[in-house]
């Protein structure tokens, strides 16, 4: 098949005013970004926001509404089928085939892209090492759990050596240790120089995957930048976090805060649960606090997160 | 196969080569039970022709009512090899197309390959057709074991029972495009393929249907795929009477195509 070749200069996704309505409802609302080749790109945002809209046009398998969309310098609307076979994709569900084996899952993807039997059963087995599922080959898909689902969808999405991965929330639903193995996976791929393009709506994910980010909220990009970059942009280094007791009459202290905590602090977030003083030593305001003749019933002093850009630019936080 | 892939890669083809993968993967997931498939399809004609041809054909034969004079066994032996190549499509048409849709989306997964939505619905179709020939050729060995077809044409009656198959298996796949439970597929078999079993002229003459329902008869594919194998299973074979029956099935299958064509981009591209 005739390839054509990027130039390293020219974007691997490309999208401006890219527009996906259904019917009247506007899921993605003319949102323009960029991924370079090489690049771990997020799409960071609440459930709704857009995200996976959005990955299911660069997969070519959503018609773009309006705007202008190119993945490999492609157009989705004539060269779908050419795309797809560069891509991988982790989509949100498994979708994996309860009919088949571990490892007939991957031989039967590899046709799909047009691979021999021998060498889709060559790069399936290195997959299943990969992603250390190699003694349940032969087992069928439905005892495994969660995190080798996932990690058996990764390797699928991998068969056919592809220069892009998609990821739709790649870890939801999955324990810390499962997250963690496919977090050290994902990287891998990158320092190989797979480009990812990952939504996620966990900041944590976000800052160990993403070199660079965009912040969805109602079908559009509310921010962009790398992780720290956005911290820097829209948050204080360190926040102090205040929970106070809650009273007989269902009130708390912080209802009495009576502005004792103006001054201290870059910016105040009053949660319902807690308060959340923005400020560069959280130490230092904490103290302060005190002095003033507050006294919550705990204090915690953290380094600032995606978490809090998020609140500052939506209002409101990332998992409901 | 090359020549076959140019073919269907030309625009306006139902679907590209890919669809062959489709094919492949059901013929997987064929290899891991294909014994059970086997057995079934050597066990059920043979029951239903041992109990009916010849335990309820004593009683038929003896009033020697049928057209022609026809043994009650050679009667209906043609008539179930298309019934059950027929029940088999529908079955194979309504759930696993709904699971790989909806349930467990295998579909969806597929689509992120180089396959497109018509890529799945043709590959699929030839699955039906590869399972009803594989019924078929079974059935018609139980057929000439039992002595119950009079000419050696009978052999055409797989090719006429796999045509049968595609005529209910494409409009199935319309339908269960547009479904989002198994619901309709109750429906469907309570009202539409269980009906059709019984009076598409299988066990009797649809002339002894009441006159008002004869005409129902004819516009069933069911009806003309049991009356061209049974005029090639009893030898006589009537051109004409063939020909309007070959181009009834395919008519349907075609319109079924068509149907599902525009149901599975609508279900499957959003």
């Amino acid at each position: 098949m005739p390839e054509t070749t990027v130039p390293a200069t020219q974007p691997l996704i490309h999208a401006r005013a890219l527009t996906k309505c259904f019917g009247s409802f506007t899921a993605v609302n003319g949102i323009d970004f960029d991924v370079a080749p090489g690049e771990a790109f997020g799409f960071l945002g609440p459930n709704g926001a857009g995200k996976t809209s959005t990955m299911r046009m660069i997969g070519t398998v959503s018609p773009v509404t309006s705007g202008e969309l190119t993945v490999f310098g492609l157009d989705p609307a004539q060269h779908g089928a050419r795309i797809r076979a560069r891509l991988g994709v982790v989509p949100q569900a498994d979708t994996l085939d309860s009919e088949l084996s571990v490892l007939e899952n991957l031989l039967i993807f590899g046709r799909y892209f047009d691979l021999s039997w021998a060498e889709s059963r060559r790069r399936a087995t290195e997959l299943l090492e990969f992603v250390q599922l190699t003694e349940r080959a032969g087992d069928k898909v439905e005892p495994l759990s969660g995190g080798m689902k996932r990690r058996l969808v990764i390797a699928r999405s991998l068969i056919n050596e592809p220069s892009l991965l998609l990821l739709d929330e790649p870890t939801t639903g999955l324990d810390p240790q499962a997250r963690h193995l496919v977090w050290d996976r994902l990287y891998r791929l990158k320092q190989r120089g797979v480009t990812l393009c990952l939504t996620t709506h966990y900041m944590d994910e976000a800052e160990q995957l993403c070199d660079r980010l965009v912040v969805m909220d109602q079908a559009r990009i509310v921010a962009e930048g790398s992780p720290r970059q956005l911290i820097d942009k829209y948050v204080t280094r360190e926040v102090l976090e205040l929970r106070f007791r809650r009273n007989d009459d269902e009130t708390d202290d912080s209802a009495h805060l009576d502005g004792r905590l103006e001054g201290l602090a870059e910016r105040i977030e009053q949660l319902p649960d807690r308060v959340l003083v923005y400020t560069a030593d959280g130490e230092a305001a904490a103290a302060t606090a005190y002095e003033r003749g507050l006294r919550p019933a705990s204090v915690l002093v953290r380094r600032s997160s995606l978490e809090d850009v998020f609140l500052r630019l939506t209002g409101r936080s990332l998992v409901d | 196969m090359t020549v076959i892939g140019l073919r269907l890669a030309r625009p306006g083809a139902i679907a590209s080569r890919r669809s062959l993968r489709v094919l492949e993967h059901d013929l997987l997931v064929f290899r891991r039970g294909w014994y059970s498939y086997v057995l079934s399809g050597m066990s059920q004609p043979f029951l239903y022709l041992v109990a009916m041809g010849i335990g309820l054909g004593l009683y038929v034969n003896r009033n020697g009512s049928l057209p022609g004079g026809v043994p009650y066994l050679d009667y209906i032996a043609p008539a179930l090899l298309v019934t059950q190549a027929m029940m088999a499509a529908a079955f194979e048409s309504a759930w696993p197309i709904m699971g790989k849709i909806h349930w467990d989306k295998t579909y969806h997964a597929a689509l992120n390959t180089p396959l497109g939505a018509l890529d799945l619905l043709a590959g699929d179709l030839m699955w039906v057709a590869f399972r009803a020939t594989l019924l078929s050729v079974l059935f018609l060995a139980v057929i000439v074991v039992l002595g119950a077809a009079a000419s050696p044409l009978v052999v055409f009656a797989v090719p006429i029972a796999v045509l049968t198959a595609l005529a209910f298996a494409a409009p199935i796949m319309a339908f269960t495009a547009t479904q989002t439970g198994d619901g309709g597929f109750n429906a469907l078999f309570r009202f539409g393929i269980t009906p059709l079993f019984l009076f598409s002229g299988t066990f009797f003459p649809i002339e002894k249907l009441p006159l008002w329902l004869q005409p129902l008869a004819w516009i069933t594919p069911l009806y003309h795929g049991v009356a061209a194998a049974r005029s090639l299973s009893i030898g006589q074979v009537d051109p004409v009477g063939l020909s309007i029956h070959v181009a009834a099935l395919a008519a349907v299958a075609l319109v079924g195509l068509w149907a599902a064509r525009i149901t599975f981009r609508r279900r499957l591209v959003v």
